[in-house]
């Protein structure tokens, strides 16, 4: 069965006033908590920078007005272009490194005896107990010696190293649920097992696949972090861009601009991912 | 020479044999069935013929040639499975185009084949929808068409029927039969249910506990069985403990606590004093109203202890002396009129001479 369908509500099945209220309290949150400040951030990309930072309002001709002054700053400059463009390349390339590197893991952990695969999977979560960033920290000492350190290779590890648990964990969920009697029938029916592999298993972990490369390739985005630490100066992200302007540069309004400059390239990636793997159309 | 030789095959899971020291045969375009009850072997058997396990000790021969060490993709066997294992992410089309896919067949030939296949399941209409879209009974026909579109040498059904409801079960054995004729391809069926197995197959296997009890027809294993088990699995019946007085060529002459003596067909091979258990279909005891006469050789007296109306049948229990209990079947000729015999009502049993088998201990 796929996520769609054990998602799907019984026909007929209409959402009790209960449910409302349940949902009432996570909603309230986020609306406060996610939608109120992005909102902020949007209003701030139009405004302009305060002496001392923070945000100035823009007067023209004694009138409140708005400025489009950070979005022509961004344009008029390709390094910022040039930033963007990397960025989503060391995304893209991290998140296939991940999936590469996790799809053999996620699929011994799956097919391994129940027991030994919840043992399995806690070591998967395990780095997670120790900071993130003394994490980061512990993998100067690995790359000092061997010459990488403040590369883009090194960038690539980190970006890996600290991804890797949110590409195995969806890709296990979605394996571990395969009907093994699939792998019998493909085989019976004349399968050797790379066959099995690329026709069942595969188009089968794609609920997986995309949830795991979701995970990775959004938060890479923001990540700076790990460039900070393992990267040299020409080896910023986006993410850095946006934390210098608000505690470097205090330039709010930049940085609001890029960060809804950001959000706008994910949700249009993210759009266009979902058209690309949405489920089949079905003849009813 | 039969196209599948399975020869005193033994396949062990830690200590316990799960199919144990079996020599079977199946004949080319036979519906041969394996019946038994869960965890008799049977699966594990179709197991070891798909190749999915390696008997530990024994041969598996198909055409003559040993299969060990072939693995299931090149063996010329498919299975329907009892979930089907329907591909859900391929239409219909796709799922019964795999197997030719796998066999290499050009691809200008494939959408054909598969058309006939699933005109041969009556699913022509279908080709398009998902496994998902469709009810139990098309499932199971389009994993029977999937099965047999690449004309394996033989086919295995793992409890094909188990997961459909009473009516639609009843209408796909009809068609199991006549798909069977019409492809020419030896089945192998493995079922827990005697009536599947009665009413499909040209020959049966009866095992318990990892042994065959019985290989023969149906009729054969009906009217004969060879033991108790084999008595007890496939149908019901009464089993009456006796003991020989008389084992002459001429007759056999049984006695029996509470009905006395009963003569029964002569066995050779048997003396005064063996004990055994007397096999007796409830269809084959007469019943009638006390006063009456059964015009059997064996008779005995009782009364109705309850009765199971089952609409063209009713059973009756019937109690004799000695705490006996007999059941016996009445068909309903009339329905509505013959429901003559109350509980408690004296009556008289009496069953033929030649009805009844004689099982040693």
């Amino acid at each position: 069965m796929t996520d769609d369908q054990a998602n799907r509500r019984p026909a007929g099945m209409a959402p009790r006033p209960g449910q409302w209220l349940v949902a009432l309290p996570p909603t309230a949150f986020l609306l406060v908590f996610f939608a109120g400040p992005v909102l902020l951030l949007f209003a701030a990309s139009f405004l302009a920078p305060g002496d001392f930072g923070g945000l100035a309002p823009v007067r023209q001709e004694g009138r409140w007005a708005l400025t489009l002054d950070a979005y022509g700053f961004f344009f008029s400059d390709w390094i910022y272009a040039e930033i963007f463009l990397r960025s989503f390349v060391v995304a893209a390339l991290t998140t296939v490194l991940c999936l590469v590197l996790g799809y053999p893991l996620a699929l011994a952990i799956a097919q391994s005896p129940r027991r030994r695969r919840e043992l399995l999977i806690l070591l998967v979560v395990l780095p997670f107990a120790s900071n993130f960033l003394i994490r980061t920290y512990a993998w100067i000492i690995v790359l000092g010696p061997m010459d990488l350190l403040y590369s883009p290779v090194a960038v690539i590890v980190g970006l890996v190293y600290v991804h890797l648990p949110f590409m195995i964990l969806p890709l296990c969920i979605n394996l571990e649920k395969h009907d093994p009697a699939l792998l019998e029938a493909a085989q019976d029916l004349g399968a050797g097992v790379w066959t099995r592999f690329v026709r069942i298993t595969l188009p089968l972990s794609m609920p997986g696949i995309r949830a795991g490369s979701a995970l990775v390739f959004i938060p890479v985005l923001g990540m700076f972090a790990v460039p900070e630490l393992l990267g040299g100066t020409r080896d910023i992200l986006i993410g850095n861009l946006i934390k210098e302007q608000f505690l470097d540069n205090r330039d709010w309004p930049l940085g609001s601009t890029l960060s809804v400059l950001l959000t706008v390239a994910v949700l249009l990636l993210v759009g266009i991912a979902a058209w690309a793997g949405r489920p089949r159309e079905s003849i009813s | 020479m039969s196209l599948l030789e399975i020869r005193n095959v033994t396949r062990r899971f830690g200590r316990l044999a799960a199919v144990d020291r079996v020599s079977l045969s199946v004949d080319a375009g036979e519906f041969f069935t394996l019946v038994g009850p869960s965890g008799c072997g049977k699966t594990t058997l179709l197991r070891m013929i798909a190749g999915f396990e390696e008997p530990d000790e024994g041969d598996l021969l198909l055409d003559g040639r040993p299969l060990a060490g072939i693995p299931p993709e090149r063996r010329p066997v498919h299975t329907v499975f009892q979930s089907y294992a329907l591909f859900p992410h391929m239409s219909v089309a796709e799922n019964v185009a795999f197997p030719l896919q796998m066999a290499g067949t050009p691809a200008r030939d494939i959408d054909g084949r598969v058309r006939e296949a699933l005109e041969l399941v009556h699913l022509d209409d279908r080709a398009q929808h998902l496994p998902a879209q469709l009810s139990g009974g098309q499932k199971q026909r389009v994993a029977l068409a999937r099965a047999l579109i690449g004309k394996p040498r033989l086919l295995l059904l793992d409890e094909p029927l188990a997961a459909l409801d009473a009516k639609l079960r009843e209408q796909i054995t009809g068609e199991l039969i006549a798909l069977q004729r019409a492809v020419g391809i030896s089945f192998v069926f493995v079922t827990h249910s005697q009536h599947e197995a009665l009413a499909l197959s040209h020959r049966l296997a009866v095992m318990n506990c990892g042994h065959v009890e019985q290989v023969g027809s149906p009729e054969e294993i009906y009217a004969r069985p060879a033991n108790r088990f084999v008595a007890g699995f496939i149908g019901t019946i009464n089993l009456l403990p006796v003991e020989v007085r008389e084992a002459t060529p001429a007759a056999l002459r049984l006695f029996a606590g509470g009905l006395g003596e009963i003569i029964s067909t002569p066995q050779p091979g048997l003396c005064t004093g063996d004990r055994g258990t007397l096999a007796l279909r409830p269809e084959q005891v007469r019943i009638i109203a006390d006063g009456g006469d059964p015009m059997t050789e064996n008779r005995a007296r009782g009364s109705v202890r309850d009765c199971l109306y089952l609409g063209d049948v009713t059973v009756y229990r019937i109690a004799i002396a000695g705490g006996v209990v007999i059941e016996a079947l009445l068909a309903n000729r009339d329905p509505g009129v013959n429901r003559f015999l109350e509980r408690d009502a004296p009556v008289i049993i009496g069953w033929a001479r030649d009805s009844g088998v004689f099982l040693r201990d």
